[in-house]
């Protein structure tokens, strides 16, 4: 295993410096947007957003942009070939046309689950292909949250959705199981990938680090716990996030030189039920009836992931 | 002036030359039947160095759109084309970049639209664009292909929006013709290396571009902006033309006129098929009848005043589309008819003419039949140009089909 040397240690350590201003239309209590608060710290003010259709599109809504960097809406399935034409037109006007390297951009996409797992996935994967030079950062909440949470496939087994409700017929809710993006991604071996939590800036803040100067396809997947569509006080959102550190049910990893790496161990993992009594949308599971079935699928999938690391 | 050289060139290769000769530092693309022999140009030519800058391969027209109108937004001259299905898949990249207001040429090489899947060509995929805030110029010849590109960029740069040039699939694309390609110092004079007139995407210019907005009164001044642009840049398409004339000779107004002042008949027609059309006319005059023809070039801004001026004191129009809207017929006819209302010395008869439809040829016969439904009393309109012939080849295909089904 490789040892990489964090640049933070402590919260201390973290920038003062916030490139995302305070009061945005975005829900309180995103977690999404904590992480891309704490990223954008490590990647300094030269960017570019590239953004998707979702909740992060009222980030900058006319007149107003509470960026430091520079914002481009695009669609929802096309915010990776937009980072395509920037990316080529910079290189463009460095190599002919005179401008100069201070002048370069960090080309970022920032997207949701529903983007990155489906509507705009093929056009993710080509970028990839290409060697593209950006960042990529999604926010997952695990459902299409900004049009009332409706099932993406990005959304767990045994969650409830707008368009998955648990039923009699149908008393999971959600049948399929959460899109394995981080592998999917891997297999197209890019120069990085990591999940991230909010609940763990240091990690995040070291894994934004790392990627800063690396060239080439580099991506994160944020968990991201959504206050009003999973169902909780936004004033909750970082012990849910903690929760789901610390059931195993969102594994804390990069991707790095052929490596995948758990960057944050639960010591302990808790059962999941903790994670998931917390939250409307899996409320079904423990009321009217307790459907153990479910929660004993749920806890052995995380296990059955674990067993291969420990 | 230095003489242009002349060369034999498809419409496709007339492009390629065009996108070549303005200079153009990006091409995102995406190969489509007819189109992929203009992209696959550019590709050789950017990988061989006689272009600068940069050629990328894209995964489907929505992401080409997408990454040439981003390219647009950063700063550099920005060339791309498709087809048919393509502009289709890449129809809401198409809106989106119209709003960003960004400047670039592309080339639609039409094709008809599935189902049933075809190769030959129509102008459904064209019209699908009407509405998107493109410019659009479409072409009757390769050399018309060749100077729209050169102009289109002048007229994209000045009102910042994109042009799109239409050429027929098949027809053009793939038919050889004379044309002139001049001096590239001349063609600088004209079109100068690009230099954007609005802000561009670098470090020290931070801003937020195409953000959301709230309320139907915003989201209108926007796209009411958008509407000014796009009809300012009929002037600035006059104002293009006419340097253009002074630079290589050749002048393009928004409408070409043939045989039209004493004509009694009127064709109104657009692209490789009016250069039918103008045979058709010939020949009438031959016969003495009066026939004239109409050709549109700019299609957007739609030239109403230009238009209805040529058309108006004619007595008998046929405007011909070679588009289809089911329950309604063709698509330019309402427009042409709306431009032409409030003259009181508009036509006694416009009709709406359907042909060409997936390809299909017209000839000789078809025009005369035109003149002879103009000059029925109770000719009912649309007209489709789809005779007994066209009816019993098809039969015959249903029987074949049939017998499989057996």
């Amino acid at each position: 295993m490789k040892i990489l040397t964090p640049v933070h240690k402590k919260i201390k350590d973290l920038h003062p410096h916030e490139a995302i201003s305070p009061g945005t239309g975005l829900c309180a209590g995103c977690g999404g947007l904590e992480g891309l608060r704490l990223g954008l710290k490590e990647l300094g003010d030269d960017f570019l957003i590239c953004n998707a259709a979702g909740c992060f599109t009222l980030l900058s809504v006319y007149p107003f942009t509470p960026l430091k960097g520079s914002w481009l809406y695009t669609t929802m399935g096309g915010p990776v070939p937009a980072a395509q034409g920037v990316r080529d037109a910079l290189d463009i006007r460095m190599r002919h046309r005179g401008l100069e390297k201070k002048e370069d951009l960090n080309v970022i996409v920032v997207a949701g689950d529903g983007s990155s797992n489906d509507i705009g996935f093929g056009a993710t994967s080509a970028g990839i292909h290409r060697g593209l030079d950006f960042i990529y950062f999604c926010y997952d909440n695990e459902a299409y949250g900004n049009t009332g949470f409706q099932l993406s496939a990005s959304s767990p087994y045994g969650s409830a959705t707008q368009t998955t409700p648990s039923t009699d017929v149908h008393e999971a809710g959600t049948e399929m199981n959460k899109k394995d993006l981080f592998e999917i991604w891997k297999a197209q071996k890019p120069v990085y990938l990591a999940t991230v939590s909010p609940r763990e800036p240091i990690d995040l803040s070291n894994k934004f680090a790392r990627a800063k100067d690396l060239k080439g396809p580099r991506m994160f997947i944020c968990m991201s716990p959504c206050p009003t569509g999973w169902g909780f006080e936004p004033k909750e959102a970082q012990q849910i996030a903690k929760l789901a550190v610390d059931t195993g049910i969102f594994p804390v990893k990069e991707y790095f030189e052929g490596e995948v790496v758990h960057t944050v161990r639960p010591r302990k993992r808790l059962p999941v039920e903790k994670f998931l009594e917390r939250q409307k949308r899996f409320r079904h599971l423990f009321e009217p009836h307790r459907q153990d079935e479910v929660i004993r699928l749920i806890q052995s999938r995380v296990d059955d992931y674990w067993r291969q690391y420990e | 002036m230095k003489t242009p050289k002349k060369v034999m060139l498809t419409g496709n290769k007339a492009a390629a030359w065009g996108a070549r000769m303005a200079g153009v530092e990006y091409v995102p693309a995406f190969p489509i039947t007819p189109q992929t022999e203009i992209v696959e140009t550019l590709a050789k030519w950017f990988a061989d160095g006689t272009l600068q800058g940069k050629f990328t391969n894209m995964d489907s027209e929505h992401s080409m759109f997408m990454a040439a109108g981003s390219a647009g937004a950063t700063g550099v001259r920005v060339f791309t084309a498709s087809s048919s299905q393509g502009i289709l898949h890449g129809l809401e990249s198409l809106y989106t970049i119209t709003g960003w207001r960004v400047p670039m040429v592309m080339v639609n090489v039409s094709r008809a639209l599935a189902t049933p899947i075809t190769l030959e060509p129509d102008h459904n995929d064209v019209m699908s664009t009407r509405d998107c805030g493109l410019i659009q110029l479409h072409a009757e010849t390769c050399q018309e292909v060749f100077d729209f590109i050169l102009m289109g960029y002048r007229v994209a740069e000045e009102v910042c929006l994109p042009v799109l040039v239409n050429m027929d699939g098949f027809y053009l694309s793939f038919t050889r013709e004379p044309v002139l390609i001049p001096d590239e110092q001349e063609v600088r004079n004209f079109l100068p290396l690009y230099t954007a007139s609005q802000p561009m995407f670098q470090a020290s210019r931070p801003m937020a571009r195409a953000s959301a907005v709230f309320g139907g009164a915003t989201y209108t001044s926007f796209k009411l902006q958008q509407d000014l642009a796009c009809r300012d840049a009929e002037k600035c398409f006059n104002r293009v033309a006419k340097d253009y004339e002074k630079h290589f000779g050749r002048f393009y107004g928004p409408v070409e006129t043939f045989h039209l002042d004493d004509a009694e008949y009127v064709f109104v027609m657009s692209n490789s098929f009016a250069t039918k059309g103008k045979s058709a006319v010939r020949k009438l005059r031959r016969q003495g009848i009066k026939a004239g023809l109409l050709k549109l070039r700019l299609f957007r801004p739609f030239p109403s005043v230009a238009i209805a001026s040529a058309l108006a004191g004619h007595a008998k129009v046929a405007v011909i589309d070679q588009n289809l809207s089911p329950g309604m017929g063709g698509i330019t006819y309402p427009e042409i008819v709306t431009s032409l209302y409030a003259r009181e010395d508009r036509p006694e008869k416009i009709l709406s003419v359907i042909g060409g439809l997936g390809g299909k040829d017209m000839d000789d016969q078809d025009f005369m039949a035109i003149i002879e439904h103009l000059d029925s009393g109770d000719g009912g309109s649309p007209l489709y140009l789809y005779d007994e012939k066209d009816v019993s080849g098809f039969n015959r295909l249903q029987q074949i089909a049939k017998l499989k089904e057996a």
